[in-house]
């Protein structure tokens, strides 16, 4: 018999991807308009937030100038076109990660409100003391606080799976993680911190094979590659709007209709109620029972045009794109000497951190700084994957859709400066 | 460029890269732990006080050229200065990198030389890490401090 072939990861090359046009793409961006310290801005840090097309910018002018008043609840004209067009936006994020119902987006400030939210209503709601998370050692901060917290308030068991000297999740030692009382897989898609993608077929038919749901932390991975939440068939998946192109204060949690019907709210208010009176409330149906108060309208809007924007220019392209940008950085720093790359996966996206012998990456960022070149310097909000690999912070070089080889030139131009004014 | 010539100057860079007075004394009686979470920068300051008077004081830590040569150069400004004249010469040395007090350079004699983190304000807490770890030694506070 054979073996069907696995279908191929999107986050992970594949050898034919559509031809991009970064300095076309570029033009779209107006923030490269203008020199920073004189020199021509070289954005290296979209993993930490991405830059606004003028589309996204349009769309939430236009939104403010003609098209705004509260959603859901008005007779009027206004009211009617806003709700509209946000829920048109909703549909734009329904088919960008192939969710079966729009009923199954909900709408939260971003990566880490959505897990939170998850925390908090299935965490507290579905989960008992006893039961078990498992995260992995390369989690952001947000896949792991609200975790800790959920320990601290329920009694609920927090595992790490641990990571190699590359990066990557040693995948022997998660399975040996999981077992009967396993109720939830935390897992990130893409490291921020190192890059590093992961399996994420196999850490759900294994999560799933021992009757524990998945979340999926989608913040770096969603730029990047195409998202197929049924193929994936995971349970949750987080993502934020800023890192996609899109406004900040807007992302989405994505989860399967069962688990949203179960699920206890997350906030309470307007908006996510059927009816209020003092002896008892009904909620309202998912997802308006996660989405109290008034939402960031505009932002769904700009969330949806960004969508429209990146989905024209065609994800595998973006993703090729940034891939090559990525090995050819790779090969320029690894030139360099004293200089050491942090993250080594075999499959890495858009992601690429080092330290500099002798100096601090707070240092090498000031002096990047001085030359337009934008990095992040620090611990990146993953503090335990600093210190598995034992440094305070690295540098990190992040690409986006608009970065081109002359980017990688000005970082490389950038740390031969920093050479010279700390010497080698 | 000349503003980073001016903030990585040679002697910032000497005291970095050869930080005076570095490591525990023995004997001393305060000491204490500060933090910069923003870049990782860690400090622990040793003070000996008899008195009034500031016989010891050194330091210990890992972090960025701007928080290590500015830990340095407090050690020896501070050595045989009195309590009072510490704390009047930290409230000089946080004007002059806050921006109020840009006329006080000359009465900072060899911190003069951090004058240039004026001109980068997201590196003024690598500056003065050292500084409120001192006084957080001096005034015994419990809890490690942390700039960001």
């Amino acid at each position: 018999m054979t073996v069907p072939a696995q279908p191929l990861d999107p986050m992970v090359a594949g050898a034919e991807a559509p031809a991009f046009d970064a300095n076309l793409a570029r033009a779209d961006f107006p923030i490269f308009r203008h020199p920073i310290h004189g020199k021509p801005l070289a954005f290296l840090d979209s993993a930490a937030s991405a830059q606004k097309p003028q589309a996204v910018i349009d769309a939430v002018k236009t939104c403010y100038e003609t098209e705004y008043a509260n959603v859901h609840r008005g007779v009027y004209w206004l009211s009617a076109r806003a709700t509209e067009a946000m829920e048109a936006a909703r549909g734009k994020v329904q088919a960008f990660l192939n969710a079966a119902s729009a009923d199954e987006i909900v709408f939260v400030r971003g990566t880490t409100e959505a897990i939170n939210l998850v925390a908090t209503s299935f965490g507290r709601g579905l989960m008992s003391a006893g039961d078990q998370v498992v995260i992995s050692a390369m989690e952001h901060h947000s896949n792991i606080v609200p975790w800790q917290m959920l320990r601290d308030r329920s009694g609920i068991e927090l595992l790490v799976a641990p990571i190699d000297g590359d990066g990557e999740l040693i995948m022997e030692a998660f399975e040996k993680l999981l077992g009967p009382r396993t109720k939830l897989v935390a897992i990130t898609q893409v490291s921020n911190a190192l890059g590093t993608v992961v399996d994420l077929a196999t850490i759900i038919r294994l999560a799933h094979g021992h009757g524990a749901r998945v979340l999926v932390d989608g913040a770096q991975s969603a730029p990047h590659g195409a998202i197929d939440v049924q193929a994936l068939d995971c349970d949750f998946f987080a993502f934020s709007g800023h890192k996609l192109y899109g406004p900040s204060g807007i992302g989405v949690l994505y989860a399967k209709a069962e688990l949203l019907d179960a699920m206890p709210p997350y906030q309470g208010g307007g908006e996510m109620i059927r009816s209020v009176s003092f002896e008892k409330t009904e909620y309202a149906d998912p997802p308006f029972k996660f989405e109290a108060g008034t939402p960031n309208i505009a932002g769904t809007v700009g969330l949806g045009a960004a969508i429209d924007y990146i989905s024209a220019l065609g994800l595998d392209a973006i993703g090729g794109h940034e891939r090559a940008l990525l090995d050819h950085a790779t090969r320029r720093l690894e030139a360099i000497d004293g200089l050491k790359i942090i993250g080594t996966a075999k499959h890495k996206a858009s992601v690429l951190s080092f330290i500099l012998d002798g100096v601090h990456p707070h240092d090498i960022g000031t002096v990047l700084d001085s030359e337009g070149v934008a990095v992040r310097t620090g611990h990146h909000c993953a503090q335990p994957v600093m210190d598995h690999f034992g440094v305070a912070a690295t540098a990190r070089a992040s690409f986006g859709l608009y970065n081109t080889t002359g980017d990688i030139d000005a970082l490389v131009a950038g740390l031969e400066k920093v050479r010279e004014i700390f010497g080698s | 460029m000349s503003d980073l010539r001016e903030l990585y100057q040679e002697v910032i860079l000497d005291h970095a890269r050869k930080p005076r007075n570095f490591g525990k004394p023995a004997p001393c009686n305060r000491e204490a732990e500060g933090y910069n979470p923003l870049c990782g920068d860690r400090v622990t300051i040793y003070i000996l006080v008899e008195g009034d008077a500031i016989q010891e004081v050194c330091f210990e830590g890992t972090g960025c050229a701007i928080s290590l040569a500015s830990a340095s150069l407090m050690t020896e400004m501070l050595k045989g200065k009195s309590v009072d004249e510490a704390r009047a010469l930290f409230g000089r040395f946080h004007d002059a990198m806050t921006g109020d007090g840009a006329n006080n350079m000359d009465t900072l004699d060899k911190l003069a030389v951090l004058s240039g983190v004026r001109e980068f304000p997201m590196r003024v807490k690598c500056a003065t890490l050292a500084w409120h770890t001192f006084t957080a030694a001096l005034d015994q506070a419990s809890s490690t401090v942390v700039t960001e």
